[in-house]
């Protein structure tokens, strides 16, 4: 059961790590420049993932994980807690 | 109210704030000391992480760094703010699980072995005190602008303020300060931010101002400022200039050093659960967002205020700021042509870059430099950068609580940061070098006093570095973040990751990443400066970004390494089990 925990938690980090490296290694440096022909606004689209979209996705991957992660606790670790109150009741 | 005045009072109240809470908070135990006795709510440690992570640097230099490079300034917002993922996907929960100290606490016991806890030691001392001489030059700069006393008198003070809570509060009293003064600092970095937004786009989001139409035409503000760096010989301002490689290599070494940097890592130790500290890492990229995506709007509408109200301008005429910030020594003006108008256009103004000022002045009031004027271009204008924050909200016109407002929020980043650091510093004598290797028996009492001791000690050895700043201060922070990707960062991830990693391995390849990165650093930023370009770089990496090789070597040396020696003992199996369950 243990085994199986920390490989469902090496796929959440390695899925969520691939996309840390797309919006800013990605979108902000390597096609940066293509996607500067696109433009939102007055933001060419490449310029605005390297100065602020990056960012936001950040903070959007470590709540996703916060959430994944919670949930995963939850199956492998307090299902037993749980048992222990049904039997109570 | 008069600018100076409303300085003094904001300062001055947010001080006694600050001193307020740590007697209030004040530590009892050394666990209370080391880790806030591990009571702290998540929001209240990602605010405390984010005052203690954004530095002097952040607040005062950043955006002014970005409004001189443009697009290349992005290094710093995806570098700064991607570590923390890193932080909360690979280390923050693992580390909080393992529940001690230090880093070297980890590092140590891990790999089974003092000279591994030693090395980390020396790497941590060296980074923490790198990046406290940054704050305490910060200190000084508010000081003596806008509150007019000499630098030295403003460090002392900064000083005494830092002492007094770091020494009598340790962890806990600092953890409170900092909820404060991120408090303190995010306030005074939104207010102006905002203020300008309005005034330049009528959009009074920052975030989206600087995307947006300049406020009564119809040109978009990153055009007019892409046309007008052209016009005055600067390259388009959201244009890289550097090599991708060279801003790939840079980015990472940034982010791998944000993940391994001992006193951000150890804020994730105080929260009272696993759960809780991939949670804290989440608010404090929030809190830290907050300002890392105002800055570079800040950046674009400093640069635009900057050029309205100086290019062309008799210097008669100019704004008081910029006389203000001359007399500071910040600004310098050469008269190149001799026609009393200043023009600002790309290149350096002086020969030697930086200006040596006489104590006369022009003919039209401005301070004369000994420096010959640079010939090889029509700039006059000498700007640190370092002044963009600062004068930003003067250079606006807005009113002087907002200055003023500035001015308790540089000094907030400052402190924050200085207290964190030199918490760091001093865990790391009284804990890991006293109780852990040269004197086991002592009691917690004792050891509590030796961690007050190192923490004057430290404080003191700080302020010396902000009365007498070392001319290396820039050239060291890369130094700070090389070293901390290079070491530390593979040390804690191989840690958690790769059970089978060996102390032999280990410790060889913290010896390849600090070897690699210092010799490279300390050879194009010491040794030979002339060769600092991409010309004589390998792979075009410069200085700023070799921590990241300096990584890729140190994992390849430590898994070839390991593989030569026996496996760790079965007690480090379970260890690193055990800290995986959550």
């Amino acid at each position: 059961m243990k085994s199986s925990y920390w490989k469902s938690n090496l796929i959440i980090v390695t899925s969520l790590l691939f996309v840390w490296f797309i919006v800013s290694y990605g979108f902000g440096i390597i096609w940066s420049d293509e996607l500067d022909n696109l433009k939102i606004g007055g933001f060419k689209l490449g310029f605005w993932f390297s100065q602020q979209g990056s960012i936001y996705f950040f903070v959007i991957i470590i709540f996703t994980y916060v959430y994944l992660l919670n949930k995963l606790d939850k199956k492998y670790f307090n299902s037993s807690e749980k048992s222990e109150i049904k039997e109570k009741d | 109210m008069e600018l100076q005045t409303l300085t003094y009072l904001f300062v001055g109240i947010s001080f006694a704030l600050y001193i307020g809470i740590a007697i209030w908070s004040r530590a009892r135990s050394t666990n209370d000391f080391y880790i806030a006795g591990k009571g702290v709510s998540p929001i209240a440690n990602g605010m405390a992480t984010a005052a203690d992570w954004m530095s002097a640097a952040s607040f005062i230099s950043m955006a002014g760094l970005i409004a001189f490079l443009g697009k290349d300034g992005s290094v710093y917002l995806m570098g700064w703010t991607g570590g923390y993922v890193l932080l909360a996907l690979l280390l923050a929960p693992y580390l909080r699980k393992f529940g001690q100290y230090t880093v070297p606490d980890f590092i140590g016991t891990r790999y089974y072995s003092k000279a591994a806890r030693l090395v980390a030691i020396i790497c941590l001392i060296f980074i923490s005190f790198t990046y406290v001489a940054g704050q305490m030059r910060g200190v000084g700069i508010v000081f003596s602008r806008f509150l007019e006393v000499d630098i030295n008198t403003g460090v002392i003070i900064g000083m005494l303020i830092v002492f007094f809570y770091a020494v009598l509060g340790g962890m806990k009293g600092i953890t409170y300060t900092q909820v404060a003064q991120y408090c303190v600092l995010i306030f005074a970095y939104l207010v102006p931010a905002i203020f300008i937004s309005l005034l330049i786009t009528n959009n009074p989001i920052p975030q989206l101002g600087f995307g947006d139409k300049i406020a009564g035409s119809s040109v978009y503000l990153l055009d007019k400022l892409d046309q007008l760096s052209l016009e005055l010989g600067f390259n388009a301002y959201t244009e890289n200039t550097k090599s991708n490689i060279d801003v790939f290599f840079i980015t990472a070494a940034l982010m791998f050093g944000t993940a391994g940097l001992p006193h951000v890592i150890v804020r994730f130790f105080t929260v009272p659960k696993v759960s809780d500290a991939r949670k804290s890492a989440g608010y404090a990229l929030v809190f830290i967002a907050l300002l890392y995506t105002t800055a570079p709007a800040v950046a674009a509408f400093a640069k635009i205020n900057f050029i309205d109200s100086v290019q062309k301008v008799e210097y008669q005429s100019a704004p008081n700021w910029f006389k203000n910030w001359e007399s500071i020594g910040l600004i310098a003006w050469k008269d190149k042509n001799d026609d009393g108008i200043i023009n600002y256009s790309s290149g350096n103004a002086l020969e030697g870059v930086k200006p040596i000022y006489t104590d006369q002045l022009g003919k039209h009031g401005q301070r004369v430099v000994e420096n010959e004027p640079n010939q090889s271009n029509k700039n006059e204008v000498y700007i640190d950068n370092d002044i963009m924050v600062l004068a930003n909200p003067e250079i606006a016109q807005l009113p002087n609580w907002v200055i003023a407002l500035v001015a308790a929020g540089a000094l907030a980043a400052a402190l924050s940061t200085a207290a964190g650091l030199l918490l760091v510093i001093s865990a790391s004598i009284s804990h890991d070098l006293m109780k852990k290797m040269l004197m086991p028996k002592i009691t917690e009492k004792q050891e509590l006093i030796f961690a007050r001791c190192a923490a004057a000690v430290a404080i003191f050895i700080a302020g010396l570095f902000g009365i007498y700043p070392p001319g290396f201060v820039a050239q060291v922070v890369a130094f700070a973040f090389g070293l901390a990707a290079s070491t530390i960062f593979p040390a804690l991830f191989l840690g958690i990751f790769y059970k089978r990693l060996n102390k032999e391995g280990a410790i060889a390849g913290m010896i390849t990443g600090l070897l690699t990165t210092s010799s490279y650093i300390i050879y194009f930023k010491f040794l030979n400066p002339s060769f600092n370009n991409s010309e004589f770089w390998i792979f075009g990496i410069s200085p700023e970004g070799i921590g990241f090789l300096g990584m890729i070597m140190n994992f390849i040396v430590a898994l070839i390494v390991s593989n030569f020696y026996s496996r760790p003992p079965s007690e480090i199996y379970q260890m690193i089990d055990e800290i995986r369950k959550p």
